[in-house]
């Protein structure tokens, strides 16, 4: 896929200004939700579903409401997972406690309940900023973490916590089978993506980068330092409640509090760093990343042993994995801390010149 | 000059600044007036970017009173300066550096713009149709400043020259009807300076904008400004049009007895 951006000239700043205003991108992303919306829901079975496509989902809507947060607005956070439980829990106990809600509805409520928590959090962000921000989230992850195990209310006072999520209804029509959640997912994801990548294309998005970027000329401009990083904040957890809801709701079906914990908002801050922090398909390309590269690894290395005769246990895969995990991370960090939403540009400007150099 | 120079908008009484045991400024008073091109020098630390940053608000004098368009202040906010039409450059670059030039110029106009995020989130037809109205006045300042070339690169990329060109663009893009430029030609060559020098009365003869300058190259201090504010060690030392200020014997002796 390489074109030239070249010799397509707008008349008019709308054509300029459109989401995707490169005819190309325009035509791969319609294929690419064609692929999503009709290919892939008649050919994938049971366990791509269930094992690939809808955590992928999931966990790119989690990363993208972190990259709000953290490549944006520039503000640190290590506490998604905590964000993703308040969504869970908070959609559970809309659906078990308010008659006849509408599952849509109560996903939203999650998210605007996380939103709420994450404003809360993120007041201490006017004041600190890097290393002691992250401490202050981290603080949230715990907090939020220990009130779900201690106030049993908050589970339905069911034993350790956890929750069992009702089926999910909509319009009379039941969502049970894998390939219907998955497609509740794909259309909710769907959506949040483009309602993301629109707000950080206009002012809302460019106050967060200036933010971001340089808060003292920011605040020259007459960009409110405190609301404007309270609003990534409220967004951010937005999008990452929404996550947890569909975690709990669409892809477990059952979750615990320790299921948020600090292991997975550290896995979601990966995904960003590997897809690329500040990019909306960043978000996408991670989260396929980390969630792939297990599955790949549990594929290749017996594989690779038996060629080797080697005999690999199943704890040193996994440790292979963390250190392959912690390699590609300091890579990223490193040499391309875009990411692979870099390293894809880079790989379109180098294939518009071939085969010519210059 | 064809424009005429107005009444005093901005009035600066006895102000005194300090960081801990440091004096930055002390009981300075001076004076802007509109449409006029005001330049404050002085030698390396004598309090220019001080005062700069007390006009809109980035630091608060400990004393001294502020008095912009007839409103008597202790201290400035950022916030009533930029709302007030006050818009300035940093002596070391201050661009979103993750942005591109184009983006960088359309955030000066954030104060402008009235949509919220919901509305930016759903493109709604008003948040679609302010973006594209205020991108049409973001590229009247392109042309103007003649960076049409580079509008989609992130500034991050461009030459120092360059940015500070997109610094001040940024700054226009607000329409102030006060600039306050901290060492715009800072690190420039000649032709970059003429070319500058050239957009800073262009801004001021076209739009009457009023600006206050540092600059420390003084062929251009001379040239370009209609009076002049010399501080030494936070004090001020000499206040009148170039000529006045040239010939006052203390600003001789500041700017020969100390090495820079
Ligand atoms: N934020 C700050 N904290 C502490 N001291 C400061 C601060 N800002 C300025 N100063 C001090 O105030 C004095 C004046 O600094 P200022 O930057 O205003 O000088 P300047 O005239 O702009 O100098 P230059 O020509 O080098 O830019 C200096 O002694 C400086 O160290
Ligand atoms: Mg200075």
């Amino acid at each position: 896929m390489f074109y030239r951006e070249t010799g397509q000239f707008k008349t008019s700043y709308g054509a300029d200004q459109q989401i995707f205003p490169i005819r190309q991108d325009r035509i791969g992303v319609g294929l690419v939700l064609a692929v999503a919306f009709l290919v892939v829901p008649a050919l994938a079975g049971e366990y791509w579903f269930n094992a690939i496509l809808t955590p992928f989902l999931i966990f790119a809507l989690a990363a993208l409401g972190l990259n709000i947060l953290t490549g944006y607005a520039g503000q640190l956070s290590l506490g998604s997972a905590a964000f993703m439980a308040v969504g869970a829990y908070a959609a559970y106990n809309f659906q078990l406690r308010v008659e006849g809600i509408p599952i849509l509805v109560s996903f939203i409520c999650a998210g605007l309940t996380a939103a709420g928590v994450g404003i809360l959090f993120g007041l201490p962000s006017l004041r600190i900023k890097g290393f002691y921000l992250a401490v202050a989230t981290l603080a949230a992850q715990f907090f939020i973490v220990w009130c779900l195990t201690k106030f049993p209310w908050l589970s339905n006072n069911s034993s350790s916590g956890v929750i069992s999520t009702p089926t999910v209804k909509i319009l009379g029509y039941v969502f049970d089978g894998a390939r219907d959640k998955y497609l509740l997912v794909l259309a909710i994801v769907s959506v949040m993506a483009l309602m993301a990548k629109n707000m950080v294309r206009s002012k809302t998005g460019r106050s967060w980068m200036a933010v971001r970027d340089m808060d003292v000329a920011a605040e020259v401009i007459g960009i409110p330092l405190l609301r404007t990083k309270l609003l990534a904040f409220a967004v951010s957890s937005f999008y990452c409640g929404v996550a947890g809801a569909l975690y709990a709701f669409c892809y477990l079906g059952s979750v615990e509090p320790d299921g948020f914990s600090l292991d997975l908002s550290f896995h979601i801050l990966f995904m960003i760093i590997i897809g690329g922090v500040g990019s909306i398909l960043g978000s996408f390309l991670g989260a396929a990343f980390i969630l792939l590269l297990p599955i790949l690894l549990d594929v290749l290395l017996p594989e690779l042993s038996s060629l080797l005769h080697l005999q690999l246990q199943g704890s040193t895969v996994s440790h292979i994995q963390t250190m392959v995990f912690g390699a590609l991370i300091m890579f990223f960090l490193v040499v391309e801390p875009h990411g692979l939403a870099r390293l894809w540009q880079i790989a379109k400007e180098k294939l518009r010149l071939w085969p010519f150099p210059h | 000059m064809a424009r005429q120079i107005g009444d005093v908008i901005l009035d600066l009484k006895n102000i005194s600044l300090r960081f801990g045991g440091v004096r930055a400024l002390t009981d300075i008073s001076f004076d802007v007036k509109e449409h006029e091109v005001r330049a404050i020098i002085g030698p390396n630390g004598a309090g220019k970017s001080s005062m700069l940053n007390v006009i809109n608000g980035v630091y608060r004098p400990q004393e001294g009173e502020i008095i912009f368009r007839g409103e008597h202040r202790h201290n400035m906010n950022t916030h009533i300066a930029s709302a007030a039409g006050i818009a300035r450059t940093f002596q070391n670059i201050a661009l979103f550096k993750g942005m591109s030039v184009l983006d960088n110029l359309m955030s000066g106009r954030t104060l402008k713009m009235k949509a919220n995020f919901l509305q930016h989130a759903l493109w709604w037809g008003a948040a679609r149709n302010e973006e594209l109205a205020h991108r049409a006045k973001v590229e009247e300042v392109i042309d103007f400043l003649e960076i049409e070339h580079i509008r989609k690169t992130p500034v991050g990329r461009l030459p120092y020259g360059l940015q500070k060109r997109v610094e001040l663009g940024r700054a226009l893009a607000a329409e102030p009807s006060m600039l306050l430029l901290d060492e715009p030609m800072a690190g420039m060559n000649v032709e970059e300076k003429q070319d500058m020098c050239r957009f800073i009365l262009d801004v001021n003869d076209h739009f009457g904008t009023t600006i206050v300058l540092i600059e420390h190259d003084m062929g251009v201090v001379m040239d370009i400004s209609d009076r002049v504010v010399v501080l030494d060690y936070g004090k001020k030392i000499g206040d009148g049009t170039p000529d006045e200020v040239k010939n006052n014997p203390e600003v001789i002796s500041a700017y020969l007895g100390t090495q820079h």
